[in-house]
């Protein structure tokens, strides 16, 4: 049960993340772009779908990956705040996806040395490439803006000064992810530390920015605290699903 | 049997990506195995990306192709090992780049976190080429543009 809800967790960082990435698709600035963010949405909610699959095999209560995205309420979401913020500006997204994607490179590349799941290894193998390119694409958008005008340095820093204070909680393992650590599913989240300051480090010295401090870091997503936004964002992914449950075409 | 289970490899194989119809289901190395069981042909097959929306496509159309000879089929979705370009077979890439499609560049997996790889174009076979988007019109493809020839041109990432 704990292995379950460590996936579901890890199953709902790359759905919600996915999903707000996706809210891009056909408002994105230029053509690329429109293009860029669908295509690492996609690769997001992939990984989602797999890991939702199987959670709830593992589960064994019958529950479909559509079950376990569409029929839980916001209180039932275990992502980290993190992933739910707000799309906002270019300085936002960008950023948002770099936090996220420097974890996860090293965590799935951990997984595949020491993971023992061969499903979660499965996807390890395919994400850590893809986190790769979140990476790149999204540290030089925000090497781009942190070092471009005046206007496009001070977004960057708001955004930093927005979200920085949701990093912590990458960090941080549930008791369910801290049984899943320790049966040898999952890697430590906390290991994942010097790899990401790393990233993290190298980018933001060529964007000019600085890391900041975070006195109070702001956690609870694995506990069911969400922000306001998460709700609006559930309410409408999932509107079709719960008008017309079960539909297939 | 064993000339049935070569039936049912090439009538499997013989399914063209829907998104680049120009190498086939083999050539690309997403159908991994075709077997027989009790007389059904199971056929194992690997995604591109996590999230390549032709996977079902892919799925069904395989599945079609083996009932159209005469086999009752059954599709296995296999993640591990995941599929790298390195599989894409000799022949598969020299037909991506007669379609115009830059095939990977050797030794998927090995990309660095920043810089971008160098790539030849498909059309004049230049290495002088740069990067217009890391995203194409697929998960599986990026933008590039040839600097001697100018030719625009998509690259077959590899991962």
């Amino acid at each position: 049960m704990a292995v379950y809800q460590a996936i579901l967790e890890l199953a709902d960082d790359h759905l919600v993340l996915g999903h707000r990435i996706s809210e891009w698709c056909g408002h994105a600035p230029m053509l690329e772009e429109d293009l860029a963010m669908p295509n690492m949405a996609l690769d997001l909610i992939g990984s989602a779908r797999t890991l939702y699959d199987h959670a709830g095999k593992l589960e064994g209560k019958g529950q479909s990956e559509d079950d376990l995205a569409y029929l839980r309420g916001e209180r039932e979401y275990r992502n980290c705040l993190l992933v739910e913020r707000p799309n906002e500006d270019f300085a936002h997204t960008m950023l948002r996806s770099l936090y996220f994607a420097a974890f996860m490179r090293p965590f799935w590349l951990k997984t595949l040395e020491m993971g023992t799941d061969e499903t979660v290894r499965g996807v390890a193998g395919k994400a850590e490439k893809e986190m790769a390119y979140h990476i790149r694409h999204a540290g030089e958008w925000v090497i781009r803006l942190g070092d471009g005008t005046e206007e496009s340095a001070a977004r960057m820093r708001d955004a930093v000064a927005a979200l920085h204070i949701y990093t912590d909680e990458l960090f941080e393992s549930s008791p369910a992810a801290a049984e899943a650590e320790a049966g040898g599913v999952l890697p430590v989240r906390a290991e994942m530390r010097a790899a990401w300051d790393e990233v993290i480090g190298q980018v933001f010295a060529e964007a000019l920015l600085e890391v900041p401090e975070v006195p109070y870091p702001q956690t609870g997503g694995r506990h069911g605290l969400h922000g306001e936004g998460l709700g609006h964002m559930l309410a409408e992914m999932q509107s079709v699903y719960r008008a017309h449950p079960g539909a297939t075409w | 049997m064993v000339a049935e289970a070569q039936r049912a490899w090439d009538a499997a194989a013989a399914v063209p990506d829907p998104e680049v119809p120009c190498v086939n289901v083999a050539e690309l190395g997403i159908l991994r195995d075709v077997r027989l069981e009790d007389g059904v042909a199971v056929a194992k097959v690997s995604p591109t990306y996590s999230g390549c929306p032709a996977v079902l496509a892919i799925e069904l159309a395989i599945e079609a192709a083996l009932h159209d000879a005469g086999f009752d089929a059954r599709i296995e979705r296999v993640l591990t090992p995941p599929w790298t370009t390195d599989w894409i077979t000799p022949e598969g890439r020299e037909k991506l780049r007669a379609y115009g499609i830059a095939p990977p560049e050797d030794g998927g997996g090995k990309a660095t976190l920043f810089g971008a790889p160098e790539v030849t174009c498909p059309r004049c076979g230049s290495r002088e080429t740069e990067r217009l988007s890391e995203f194409g019109s697929t998960a599986c493809k990026a933008q590039y543009r040839c600097l001697s020839c100018l030719e625009p041109f998509d690259y077959f990432k590899c991962i």
